[in-house]
């Protein structure tokens, strides 16, 4: 019971942290900056005490809370861990402290509102990982976009207001249709089974029919695409990651995107099963067409964020595959590569910062030979541009090869009975680390090697706190590249549930029956 | 006892670790003595292994750990030794020993010394994982691993952004050959349900043929080897790599790394033996970028460039013999090659050393009183690959090229005949890379022919062991050791009495070539420089290199960045998507701005609206009640 | 003698002057004399209407009218006054800038 309540004092901590630091007088910059980095530390060691003692065997939510809220829509407080999640809320409390310490030295004015902002938006954003009630996923779905609307538009880049207000209206479009079909699945819910419930477990259990799971699915489907981002919904992030200060695109990067493809895995495909199926095709497609496209769009950026930007957009479209191939090892894959992907976009971000504090620029033509001028920033450098491409030992190996291997083995049975597109998929998403490679390189190959170039000067090399940040994730992805037996055991259950929940019909195919009705 | 394996590759881990971390701070002795001596005692384990071996006579298995599981897929790092497995593990700790010993004078001024040594470790720790890995999965990890280091290195004096960009091609050369790779493991494991070697190799061979066409598993890990081993089409990166330092060059970049393809498909001889269009295929590239690679060496004036064509035709061999079904004779090539291309690059580095750094023959001559030890050793060692008996090269090629005629799974007249013109070459454009190097009247600017001296001990000595090594390292039965393993193919009928004539052809052709280039390059290359003018296009087309980087180019890269650019990103993205997109927000604001035409703040207007508005409303409403 | 129709007709005569006046009329004071002539008609409709149905919640809501005119006269007054003093006049067309 105690373990219970530890999870509402995860969730809660950083909003107290926002009460904390109103208290703090706004002048007192370094208590503000110790104290937020404390919550965030306090909150991280307690994720993780929740994380070891995440039960891998047992089914179902753990270190659940349910309160009711609004009981006569059956609307109710409920949180638990379960193997969707687990992970991800591990890695948002775990880049909270790396994102506060790495702003130390970026955020000189309004210490105290953006710390708050950043407080707030770990508190939404673990909520969203944590809610088991539809109502309440959707209130912290849309709470995420306040804080980052003023991180972005506030301490951000030039065109700041552009970015952060085409980032902010793209994704709330998404979220106001999702809202009409939150609305008409529960009122569906309550119409054929009498139940008003916007629990997950119960909402579950809806037998829609075909026209309207695809309607439904597709309104989903537009919020989390934008989220994720998929390809063509994309265009808001790299304008929003350029503009953003550092902490802001490590918090977008790291974990936002997450959420869309934690929506598709966890609300849009298993609420919609026959739909889902249907529209494979359609998914997939567009997932490897984000593997593709978002790597040859970054081989011909000249900046470096946006360089990184397209690349979570590559990175992502390999969890799509994952999680669309229905394959066990392909979703253990996606889940995988969601949270490596959070980890070198992070840590790559966090290095962009790094240089930019230093040389105030991030054309990639105004930088070369760094590997000489600043060696251990580049030694960093090149081990998160290795995890990025999947090189084996990483994490981002672990996530590649498994949704490969498993997109490949559905696709190969399914070729086998004359669906050769996903065949043709597979294939073609196998040639994307050939692209990550070629993008990822000739960044590393511009930015490290050749003649010096730093702008501005030589430039110290990295402190012992920006070290010891890049350090932690550094070991954090190697961790997950040489034993993610451990970490694939605890979400082994959950990513069976999800592909048990997609692949079995929740309505008789109605066409097939007609025809055998005829017959 | 099988912990043994683990320590074998960990050894070098530990090496590049200290060396990496604690190098510079400790001083290059410490380098040196962690960076050669762990390398050392890998070898010296190795060779416990071998014997433990020998005795027990089973392959030795060590599980490490569980990588990953996923429902009842289960996915371990294992290591598995048995007689393919220490041909090649004494190759590469060995090898790779006298390599690193050797690069402890070569590498002795330079700046970044304890991170040359780091890295050559890191090398040494994936090949290491690459050749005792008892999966496909551990394997790919080596695979990938030495690329990485062979990136590393490639580009190790990064100042100069071509050797940067060098190293980056190898990178990305290869992972196009390892795309077909994972394809390749992915049927395979879709099919057959393991990454074990052993296990897919006893699928293809005891069981009932699998649901999957062995050739088309054996095309996509050729594709695989093919970028690895430098084969053509992808066998652009080789040459380009020889801007890394010399040492590097005979280690990875002759000895171990390209020859990761060979003995992959040695290792998966199982799937080969069944895959009779994959093997035709193995053998035709084989064969085609010998010939191919070997007239691009007959121009080259770089000497490291020449011995890069010379491994590229090489590897070429070793698979004509993969394609022909003789697994154990190409490896037995493999070895060989270990010893005499070991040998020329590491002795090309001590000419290099000793002419300050000048790497284009055209600049030197009469070099073999100078530098005695070089030369003899270079010369022993360009007898061998010329397969002059009774040296090492001779057994091998010799081998190669009768399975090439006779062999029963792919041998063919053809095959024989390309190979046979390779051979020959091979032993001219060798002999002509010793005449203008060594002999003749000096072509030395005065300043460089004043500091040429010999080289010290730490080289020197390599240069020798690796010499003799190339003398009768032929006389070692690799093939007979390994047919329990590899079994040698059956001779067509009728052939079998044409061994002994073939020999002495094989022969024949290596004096051939060494007359020919004595012939053309004796005496200060006066008859090569008359006969220049006549075959000036075909020089031409040779010097550059068949222009197959420029096509690459022209083709592949230029397109690819064009339609990035042009189409993805302009088109794309900015006119269309972004477009769209401002086009609704455009759209949005005039609307509003039509609409809010009506806020004239004149408060009649308001009043009037308001009146028709409820006068609307009561008009409406009226007849409904 | 039945007043009836005449008070209906007298409020409804009042509340048509009044809109006209508003709609006619630009000086802002007359505006709001003539708004105030519209409540008084409709005042005096609410009355002959709630003692002829005999309701009281007629008379209640005509108390409640007198309160919210006040109030709005009260305010209006000096609002009108203060942007008198302002602009120097009293025409409604000076004032249109809460446009666009």
């Amino acid at each position: 019971m105690g373990d219970a309540l530890l999870l509402d004092v995860v969730l809660f901590l950083p909003l107290a942290g926002v009460a904390l630091l109103i208290a703090l007088p706004s002048d007192r910059e370094d208590s503000i900056r110790h104290a937020s980095l404390a919550v965030m530390l306090v909150q991280f060691l307690l994720a993780g005490w929740l994380y070891l003692r995440f039960d891998a065997a047992s089914d179902g939510l753990q270190f659940e809370t349910r309160l009711p809220w609004i009981a006569a829509w059956g609307v109710y407080y409920q949180i638990g861990l379960d193997g969707y999640n687990v992970l991800l809320v591990l890695l948002t409390a775990f880049l909270g402290p790396l994102v506060v310490a790495g702003a130390f030295s970026a955020i000189r004015k309004d210490v105290k509102l953006f710390y708050g902002m950043v407080l707030l938006l770990q508190f939404a954003m673990v909520g969203t990982f944590v809610a088991q009630d539809l109502f309440l996923f959707y209130l912290f779905w849309e709470t995420m976009l306040i804080p980052l609307f003023f991180i972005i538009g506030i301490w951000g880049g030039e065109r700041r207001i552009y970015a952060t207000f085409k980032f902010v209206l793209y994704t709330a479009f998404g979220s106001i249709v999702m809202l009409a079909a939150v609305i008409y699945l529960v009122y569906s819910l309550d119409a054929t089974t009498g139940v008003t419930s916007f629990a997950f477990t119960d909402l579950y259990r809806a037998r829609l029919p075909l026209a309207t799971q695809v309607v439904l699915l597709t309104a989903f489907a537009l919020s989390f695409a934008i989220k994720v981002p998929m390809v063509p919904l994309h265009t808001w992030l790299p304008d929003a990651h350029v503009e953003a200060p550092t902490a802001g695109s490590v918090v977008l990067a790291g974990v936002l995107l997450k959420m869309g493809t934690y929506g598709f895995m966890k609300l849009g495909f298993p609420l919609f099963p026959d739909a889902a199926r249907l529209l494979a095709p359609v998914f997939g497609t567009l997932a490897v067409v984000s593997i593709l496209y978002g790597a040859c769009l970054a081989l011909v950026q000249t900046d470096i964020k946006k360089i990184i930007a397209y690349s979570s957009i590559s990175h992502l479209g390999y969890v799509m595959l994952g999680l669309i191939s229905l394959d066990l090892i392909g979703i253990q894959g996606a889940i995988v590569q969601m949270v490596s992907h959070g980890l070198t976009a992070a840590g790559l971000f966090l290095m962009v910062g790094m240089i930019y504090e230093r040389c105030h620029t991030r054309e990639l033509a105004a930088y070369g030979g760094l590997a000489k001028a600043l060696p251990v920033y580049s030694v960093f450098f090149m081990i998160l541009t290795l995890a990025s491409i999947g090189l084996p030992t990483t994490s981002g190996f672990t996530g590649e090869f498994l949704v490969l291997l498993g997109a490949f083995g559905a696709s190969w049975q399914a070729a086998a009975q004359g669906d050769t597109l996903r065949l043709a998929l597979a294939v073609a998403a196998v040639g994307g680390v050939v692209l990550g490679a070629l993008y990822m390189l000739s960044f590393a190959g511009r930015f490290l090697f050749g003649a010096v170039k730093v702008p501005h000067g030589t430039q110290a090399d990295l402190g012992f706190r920006e070290s010891a940040i890049l350090v932690a994730i550094v070991v954090a992805i190697f961790w997950l590249g040489l034993f993610p037996a451990e970490p694939l055991r605890k979400t082994e259950l959950a990513a069976k549930a999800y592909q048990q929940l997609v692949m079995t019909a929740r309505v008789p195919d109605a066409a097939k029956l007609a025809r055998e009705e005829r017959r | 006892m099988t912990s043994l394996l683990t320590l074998i590759v960990l050894l070098p881990l530990a090496g590049f670790l200290a060396n990496g971390l604690f190098g510079n701070r400790l001083g290059n002795r410490f380098v040196s003595v962690v960076g050669c001596g762990l390398p050392l005692v890998a070898f010296a384990v190795t060779i416990q292994c071998f014997l433990d071996l020998q005795a027990g006579g089973t392959p030795l298995l060590d599980t490490v750990y569980r990588w990953a599981t996923i429902g009842e897929h289960t996915f371990d790092v294992a290591f598995r030794f048995d007689r393919l497995t220490a041909v090649m593990t004494l190759i590469v700790t060995g090898v790779g020993s006298l390599i690193h010993i050797y690069s402890t004078g070569y590498m002795k001024e330079d700046a970044s010394y304890a991170r040359y040594f780091s890295y050559l470790n890191l090398f040494l720790f994936f090949m290491l994982m690459l050749v005792l890995g008892r999966s496909l999965l551990v394997l790919f990890v080596g695979w990938e691993g030495v690329g990485l280091a062979s990136y590393l290195l490639i580009g190790f004096w990064f100042e100069d952004p071509d050797k940067a960009r060098a190293g980056k091609k190898a990178f990305i050369t290869n992972r196009i050959g390892d795309a077909g790779f994972l394809l390749g493991m992915f049927l395979l494991y879709q099919v057959l349900g393991t990454l074990d070697m052993d296990r897919i190799n006893a699928a293809f061979i005891d069981g009932p043929q699998p649901a999957v066409s062995a050739s088309l598993v054996g095309i996509l890990l050729f594709i695989g080897a093919c970028g690895k081993s430098a084969q053509i089409p992808l066998h652009v990166w080789l040459p380009d790599a020889m801007a890394g330092p010399t040492p590097v060059s005979a280690l990875i970049h002759a000895a171990t790394m390209v020859t990761a393809g060979v003995y992959m498909v040695a290792r998966l001889s199982g799937i080969f033996m069944h895959a009779p269009e994959a093997s035709a295929l193995v053998a035709a590239i084989g064969v085609f970028t010998a010939f191919f690679a070997a007239t691009v060496a007959i121009v080259q004036t770089d000497i490291k460039k020449v011995l890069a064509y010379s491994t590229i035709s090489q590897l070429g061999f070793m698979f004509v013999a993969m394609g022909v079904g003789a697994y154990a004779v190409g490896i037995f090539h493999l070895y060989t090659h270990a010893f005499f291309k070991a040998c020329l690059f590491l002795a090309a580095g001590s000419v290099i050393h000793a002419m300050g750094g000048e790497q284009d023959i055209r600049k030197m001559g009469g070099l073999a009183r100078r530098i005695p030890v070089t030369f003899g050793t270079f010369a022993v060692a360009t007898a061998a690959i010329a397969g002059l008996p009774p040296l090492a090269g001779f057994f091998s090629k010799d081998e190669i090229l009768w399975y090439a005629f006779a062999s029963d799974r792919g041998g063919a007249t053809l095959l024989f005949v390309v190979a046979a013109g390779t051979a020959l070459l091979t032993s001219f454009y060798m002999f002509r890379l010793l005449w203008l190097t060594f002999f003749g009247r000096s072509r030395m600017p005065a300043e460089t022919e004043r500091h040429v001296h010999e080289s010290p001990p730490s080289m020197t000595g390599v240069l020798v062991v690796l010499a003799v090594l190339s003398a009768v390292g032929g006389f070692v039965p690799v093939p007979h050791y390994l047919e329990a393993m590899l079994p040698l193919p059956e001779v067509v009928e009728g052939r079998a009495a044409l061994q002994t004539p073939l020999m002495f052809l094989s022969v024949a052709l290596g004096i051939a070539g060494l007359l020919g280039a004595a012939w053309m390059y004796g005496g200060n290359a006066e008859r090569a420089k008359r006969l220049a003018p006549t075959f000036a296009t075909l020089h031409r087309l040779l010097s550059g290199k068949y222009f197959v980087d420029e096509a690459y180019d022209r083709l592949i890269t230029r397109p690819l960045f064009w339609i990035s650019d042009r189409v993805f990103l302009r088109v794309g993205d900015r006119a269309l998507l972004d477009g769209s997109l401002h086009g609704l927000a455009g759209l949005g604001r005039r609307t509003a701005g039509t609409l809010a035409r009506i806020q004239t703040g004149n408060l009649h207007l308001y009043a009037w609206l308001a009146l028709i508005g409820i006068v609307a409303a009561l008009a409406w409403s009226w007849p409904h009640g | 003698m039945d007043s009836g129709p005449a008070l209906v007709a007298l409020g409804g005569g009042l509340f048509v002057l009044g809109l006209l006046g508003v709609i006619v009329r630009r000086n802002v004071l007359v505006m709001l004399m003539c708004m105030e002539l519209m409540l008084n008609g409709v005042n005096l409709l609410l009355v002959v209407f709630a003692q002829r149905g005999d309701s009281i919640a007629g008379g209640a809501l005509v108390l409640l009218v007198f309160v919210v005119a006040a109030a709005e006269i009260g305010i209006a007054i000096p609002i009108v006054l203060l942007l008198a003093r302002r602009r120097h006049t009293m025409e409604l067309d000076a004032y249109t800038e809460l446009q666009g």
